[in-house]
């Protein structure tokens, strides 16, 4: 235990600095903050304009939405937190800062997740947070441990299913440094997805988002076995309880996608 | 004339800057197609439940704008940032003043340049997949896509104009993190990228219509799908010009003024 905690303390160090720099410059650390949020109430009003213009979509009223938006949303933000920055991935490859993360002898992925947390995602997670407990009050749920359990395992996944979408990103970024913006198609239309009722997805969506990048699972499905609401063609309700499943693989889809990345790096020269 | 000749120079520099980019045109064509999928999933469900048409949209005009709107996502700037932002935080911006032309047409210029190149490898494939994947009703008249071509290339002026405006508050305000955020935060919202703007309850529809964003975006869109004819296309791109002619002026004005606070440190 305390050969564990020494192992983690450069970590540690290194975090509290960088949240210490971030409090610095306390006018742009307050506008940031207050950005963030905006842009996440943004995000919810999109969703509140669409559902206040109709009763009711994909089989969800505004109520019902607002769970899977809160969770969703919740989960990203929290994710984004931790992980967001490997997103910026060709911006180290660019500026040579990776060949300096394989000098140092702590792997590579964790020095990249510790080298930058910003504390206006955490700002912006408050949001998502507002969303899911209003969602939980104004929503009908039966409170007993099947229900808690089950927004347990909704919370937690959702958080893993997001990171791990980050870091695949990041793995497939060292092949598309200038096609970055490719990974933005499964990593911000992975939120967007996870954020509707899967119930409106084409097919060929309900493949992507069902299964390869299981986003399905991170809000909806949860929420459709927490409310006991019918689900989608091919995405039944029961498949809220099996998150975890869909969880294992997008952690295992990452990594390998992390280690294929690492392998095909040979440093930007210079 | 001779100025003329220097802008029309720099749109077509900025065209080829960004047609240098090949894999980064892929990438964003794929991005933009799997948001107007996700899109046109959840729009196409609304008008569903509201029983055929919502807001006078049906299924086939709601297409056209989703797949309109993520055509001009590469086209017109929503993000905020942009070169000029960067070339006055860094001080750059001083070597600008010492050209021979004017420093925000040239900047504009560029943009706009690099904008309706976008058009091509991004815009149109992105329309076309629509067409091709989900179906869209367009207009028969030629009338709509004439005028709509011009509201379009106006549109975009007005966004890379508007984007000029925020690069210029880093002569005072040096971090311009925080504008570009707010931008962000409302631009797509307003402009009409996520949900057309007419189906906002009205007070909301009112706020949007008190800002230049929908004529970046929404404004083009209805006239080029022949959802505003005649003499009110005419007017919609009246509305787009005169909030160009604002945009641009205080541009000028706050250009002018922002160079004489300019101070860069170093030598």
């Amino acid at each position: 235990m305390a050969d564990a905690l020494a192992r983690l303390a450069p970590y540690r160090a290194v975090l509290a600095s960088r949240v210490r720099s971030q409090r610095s410059y306390r006018a742009n650390f307050v506008l940031d903050l207050v950005g963030a949020v905006l842009i996440g109430l943004m995000e919810f009003t999109e969703i509140w304009v669409l559902f206040h213009a109709v009763d009711g979509i994909g089989g969800f009223t505004f109520a019902q939405i607002l769970l899977v938006f809160g969770i969703a949303d919740l989960t990203f933000s929290l994710a984004d937190l931790v992980v967001g920055h490997c997103d910026s991935l060709p911006t180290y490859v660019r500026a040579g800062t990776l060949d300096v993360f394989f000098l140092r002898p702590q792997p590579v992925l964790l020095q990249l997740i510790t080298s930058d947390i910003s504390l206006r995602r955490l700002a912006r997670a408050t949001v998502g947070l507002g969303a899911l407990v209003a969602g939980l009050v104004i929503n009908d749920i039966a409170w007993d441990a099947r229900s808690v359990a089950l927004l347990a395992i909704a919370l937690v996944c959702g958080v893993v299913m997001f990171a791990s979408v980050f870091v695949t990103a990041a793995g497939l970024q060292f092949f598309l440094v200038n096609g970055a913006e490719m990974t933005n198609a499964f990593v911000y239309g992975g939120r967007y997805a996870a954020t509707q009722p899967a119930s409106v997805w084409p097919k060929a969506v309900v493949v992507v988002f069902g299964f390869v990048f299981p986003m399905a699972f991170a809000a909806y499905l949860p929420v459709t076995a927490l409310l006991g609401l019918p689900g989608a063609p091919w995405l039944p309700s029961w498949l809220g309880w099996c998150a975890p499943l869909a969880a294992a693989w997008s952690v295992t889809l990452a990594l390998l996608c992390w280690r294929w990345g690492v392998r095909h790096y040979r440093g930007a020269g210079g | 004339m001779h100025a003329l000749r220097v802008y029309a120079r720099l749109l077509v520099a900025g065209v080829r800057r960004q047609s240098s980019y090949p894999l980064a045109t892929l990438a964003g064509l794929v991005a933009n197609a799997t948001f107007g999928l996700l899109k046109t999933g959840i729009l196409l469900a609304a008008v569903g439940s509201a029983g055929g048409t919502l807001a006078g949209y049906d299924v086939g005009t709601m297409s056209a704008y989703v797949w309109l709107s993520q055509g001009l996502l590469g086209s017109v700037n929503l993000w905020g940032g942009s070169d000029m932002m960067q070339r006055i935080r860094s001080g750059d911006v001083a070597i600008d003043f010492l050209r021979p032309v004017d420093v925000q047409g040239a900047a504009i210029a560029t943009d706009v340049g690099k904008g309706l190149f976008a058009l091509l490898p991004r815009g149109l494939p992105s329309v076309l997949i629509g067409v091709l994947a989900v179906g869209v009703t367009m207009p028969a008249t030629p009338g709509p896509y004439v005028l709509g071509v011009f509201s379009v290339l106006v549109g975009i002026t007005v966004s890379h104009a508007l984007v000029y405006l925020l690069a210029v508050t880093g002569f005072w305000l040096v971090e311009t993190r925080g504008v570009t955020v707010l931008y962000m935060s409302v631009s797509g919202l307003f402009a009409g990228l996520f949900t057309p703007v007419w189906l906002f309850p009205d007070w909301l529809r009112t706020a949007a219509e008190a800002t230049p964003f929908p004529s970046m975006m929404m404004y083009p869109i209805d006239v080029l799908t022949g959802r505003v004819t005649g003499a009110d296309a005419v007017g919609v791109v009246g509305v787009q010009l005169a909030w160009l002619a604002g945009v641009l002026l205080l541009g000028h004005v706050l250009t002018r003024a922002g160079r004489r606070t300019l101070e860069v440190q170093g030598g």
